[in-house]
């Protein structure tokens, strides 16, 4: 715990050294050792919480109270194994991050951007996450959520000299505290029916509270923790912040900072249920809610053709699987079924943490695409492999992880998810077993678009040939930039060879998340067994399948050994006049899956066919704006203008009508006190 | 019965002021009211005290107003004539209020002599809808004034030797409140060519 607790002065003192160079003259000396101390400080700081992480006990439970007054509530930290799991990603990506900003933002030009800002606001992200996942009082908790939503809106608004980036950090800040609200709602009626601000033995208060109480604190944590995780129909900001931030932020953000919703989903959830009357219906609605957000995630992910924002869908879909893997785990806790309960909930923070290593790769590869090409439209890409390998082979071992192809980690989170489902028949009542098969069902078709999903997304990017100069004129990069990637890539790897070892750590976790009783902890070793050994054997496949694919490599180089090698165009049918215009393209590929679902997808067909006999130029645009933003979030946001522009009538200036809405107000106080 | 004619002259008063556009006469209305104030003191025995306020109601910041009114242009002197007719409206529904109020009060038997009450708060009223009503700085101060004078009224029965201090305290409050306002008066004059409060509107965000 003191190791954890130098980590947040290391993080505070970054950030106040970062904060006197924001207000320093923005020359290039200045960029430069803001940039400096801040990937250098923030990648330390890092190295020094995973050592924290590291060298305690995983299933220890450490607490310190810090002796600093806060007006009310303390300043009280904790760290179990779910605060540690949850840390993981945010020390281990915070890094590899750190790093790779150092690295990308060397080429900015200082006079454009405030790099001490920056980096001031990347160490207060950090330091905010650390103390989102180890705080013990609801006040601190507060405080620290707010610091943790606030500095990725500076973050995202790196390059605010556009009018898109401008627009998208202020949706983002939108949905943060529109999120917050729901939040300080939820911690207000907790207060209100405990009396205490601590997290740790509010429990047994709760018992007191009615079920009406209970379901609304539920909703409102849904609600308040949901609009974090990006959770549909709140997840607009997504697809809209992602693209806009630089790359190395939306990796942490999409890695790290939403997990945070999720993670105060879990919490609450083992809040709520220590006062024994938890409820099965917040299950399934976590169930359905996160197979609804996972299926749309997904679609709309199909239909973008800008490679970042396609990431961006792609996130929102993991997190309804992490919550789908939320909701069986808890329909199992209530209906004592050991095995659904452990598998489920270790099965989503398994996926969280693979989530963070494969997702942070991606975007961090997309990042190096836009860099060298300028451009992440991948109408424009094509044939980046050949101009940046280690990118390439990046992106591809992040595209198979994401994809759940074994033995990359991507397959064991949702292969766990998978069993809770699959044991869906062992619970009585029908209902409940064809819900859960149902949903099993509707994982299988998301596993389904999301590997169709990537063979898009690597395919159209980095096969064939250049579709335009932006692809043609990719600088190349090298090693000594990219070696930031090999780190999650060697952890989408080792999270799958060394499933077992992770499953375990995330068995801790769900303990830790979801008291379970004893019957149903005997259950759920026996389930940890089983898993563990169907995890060996896919390891021990996954490791057999890649000596194979060494070895052929290596034969294949023998036999080539002093021969000579020719290059040609691929084959193509005989056709002679073969151009990059003649490829599969990004809508190509989405349009079998939009003949099914295109009205789910949401897709906008823009069609100009000339009908004369001998055709002219035709045009098609394919477009998917988000339906929820345009049908539903824009008009309720215009009609809440539009009634407080009508308020602003009582906002005349005329004083002396402003006393009398004061005698107004007397006047009916004493109608109403003396009514009776 | 002294009592109850100098109430019922009170009211009277108060509708006087409602009913005009005329800022000199509203100032004279003061004046009376002060009068009348004196009057009602002398009937409960508090002579000295009846002595100030004849001095400081009476006297004093009447005079002062029509120092203040000399100085202001013919035009300044009279309200617009449309709000005269809400203006006594209100003014009865503030008197079937009081008389609703003093219903439903629940007050000592017998601390209240019979009428004191209701229109005391019906005076208080008809300061607060002069306040309202009427758009220039001055009629906002006699509005002022009339409501102090209903205050007064209600706390006359409360009197007793100690109380009096408290009176004499709101005195001198109310004489600095009307010593600042016409100081801002002046200024108001002088910035906005015009005392008329309506013009403020252009000071809105």
């Amino acid at each position: 715990m003191t190791l954890f607790l130098w980590t947040l002065c290391l993080l505070v003192a970054g950030a106040s050294l970062c904060a006197i160079l924001a207000v320093c003259p923005s020359v290039s000396a200045t960029a430069r050792a803001a940039n400096l101390i801040g990937a250098l400080g923030s990648a330390t700081a890092c190295l020094l919480g995973l050592v924290a992480l590291v060298c305690s006990p995983w299933n220890a439970s450490l607490s310190v109270h810090l002796p600093w007054g806060l007006p009310v509530g303390a300043c009280a930290l904790g760290l179990d194994a779910l605060s540690r799991l949850f840390l993981l990603p945010v020390f281990g990506l915070g890094f590899v991050c750190a790093v790779s900003g150092g690295l990308s933002l060397r080429h900015e030009r200082p006079e454009m951007h405030n790099f001490g800002a920056h980096w001031l606001f990347y160490f207060l992200l950090l330091l905010g996450l650390a103390l989102v996942m180890t705080s013990r009082d609801a006040v601190l908790f507060m405080l620290a959520w707010e610091l943790m939503s606030l500095a990725p809106f500076f973050l995202i608004d790196f390059n605010d000299g556009d009018s898109k980036v401008r627009d998208a950090s202020w949706v983002y800040l939108t949905a943060a505290h529109l999120g917050a609200v729901a939040l300080m709602a939820f911690f207000v009626l907790l207060w209100q029916t405990t009396g205490q601000t601590s997290l740790d033995n509010v429990g047994p208060a709760l018992s007191q509270a009615t079920p009406g109480l209970q379901a609304a604190l539920f909703v409102l944590c849904v609600l308040g923790f949901g609009a974090k995780a990006g959770l549909a129909p709140l997840h607009i900001w997504l697809p809209e912040a992602h693209p806009a931030a630089p790359s190395h932020v939306s990796a942490l953000l999409s890695g790290a900072m939403i997990n945070a919703g999720l993670y105060g989903i879990v919490r609450s959830l083992g809040l709520l249920s220590q006062a024994g009357n938890a409820q099965e219906w917040w299950g399934w609605s976590l169930l359905f809610l996160g197979l609804g957000t996972g299926v749309m995630g997904i679609l709309k992910a199909t239909a973008q053709s800008n490679l970042k924002r396609l990431l961006a869908y792609s996130s929102v879909e993991n997190m309804g699987l992490m919550t789908m893997g939320l909701g069986v785990g808890y329909i199992g806790h209530i209906c004592g079924n050991g095995w659904i309960a452990v598998m489920g909930v270790s099965g989503a923070l398994l996926h969280m943490c693979n989530h963070a290593a494969f997702k942070g790769l991606l975007f961090l590869c997309a990042g190096e695409v836009l860099h060298a090409c300028g451009t992440v439209r991948m109408g424009q890409l094509g044939g980046v492999q050949k101009k940046m390998p280690l990118v390439g082979i990046a992106f591809a071992i992040g595209a198979a992880s994401i994809a759940c192809l074994p033995p990359c980690n991507g397959f064991a989170g949702e292969l766990l998810i998978a069993f809770s489902l699959l044991d869906g028949p062992s619970l009585n009542g029908v209902e409940r077993q064809m819900g859960l098969l149902v949903s099993f069902a509707g994982m299988a078709c998301i596993s389904g678009l999301a590997a169709a999903l990537y063979a898009k997304a690597y395919g159209i990017t980095f096969l064939g040939q250049p579709r335009s100069g932006f692809a043609v004129n990719a600088h190349p990069a090298t090693w000594r930039t990219l070696w930031p990637l090999s780190l999650p890539a060697a952890v989408c790897l080792a999270g799958g060879l060394a499933a077992p070892a992770f499953f375990k750590l995330a068995v801790s976790a769900a303990h830790c998340a979801l008291p379970l009783s004893d019957v149903l902890s005997a259950q759920g070793h026996n389930a940890l067994r089983q898993a563990e050994h169907s995890l060996t054997v896919v390891s021990c496949v996954g490791c057999v399948g890649i000596a194979l694919v060494v070895a052929i490599l290596f034969i294949r180089k023998i036999l080539l050994r002093g021969r000579r090698v020719k290059a040609v165009p691929t084959w193509s049918c005989g056709f002679q006049a073969a151009s990059p215009r003649v490829q599969y393209t990004d809508a190509a590929f989405s349009e079998p899956m939009a003949r099914i679902f295109g009205r789910a997808m949401g897709l906008k067909v823009d069609v100009h066919q000339d009908v004369q006999l001998f055709p002219q130029d035709g045009f098609l645009a394919i477009m998917a704006p988000d339906r929820l933003r345009t049908k539903l979030f824009t008009p309720l946001f215009q009609a809440v203008e539009s009634l407080c522009n009508a308020c602003k009538i009582m906002q005349h200036g005329k004083i002396h009508l402003y006393i009398l809405y004061m005698l107004a107000t007397v006047v009916g106080l004493l109608i109403w006190g003396l009514r009776v | 019965m002294l009592l109850q004619t100098c109430l019922f002259l009170l009211v009277l008063s108060n509708f006087c002021m409602l009913g005009t556009p005329r800022i000199r006469r509203m100032t004279g209305m003061t004046a009376i009211q002060g009068l009348l104030l004196t009057v009602l003191l002398c009937i409960f025995g508090h002579v000295m005290l009846a002595v100030a306020v004849l001095l400081i109601k009476g006297l004093l910041l009447p005079g002062l107003l029509w120092r203040t009114l000399k100085r202001l242009p013919a035009q300044a002197l009279v309200c617009p004539r449309k709000v005269v007719p809400l203006d006594v409206l209100a003014g009865m529904g503030g008197l079937a209020f009081s008389f609703w109020l003093d219903g439903r009060l629940v007050m000592a038997h017998g601390l209240f002599p019979p009428m004191l009450l209701p229109l005391g708060l019906a005076t208080l009223f008809c300061g607060l809808i002069l306040i309202v009503g009427r758009i220039k700085a001055i009629t906002q101060v006699i509005g002022y004034l009339v409501a102090e004078n209903g205050i007064f009224l209600l706390g006359m029965p409360l009197m007793t030797t100690g109380t009096a201090w408290f009176e004499l305290a709101l005195l001198l409050d109310v004489f600095v409140a009307v010593f600042v306002m016409g100081i801002a008066i002046n200024h108001i004059s002088d910035s906005f060519a015009s005392i008329d409060v309506a013009r403020f509107r252009s000071l809105r965000d």
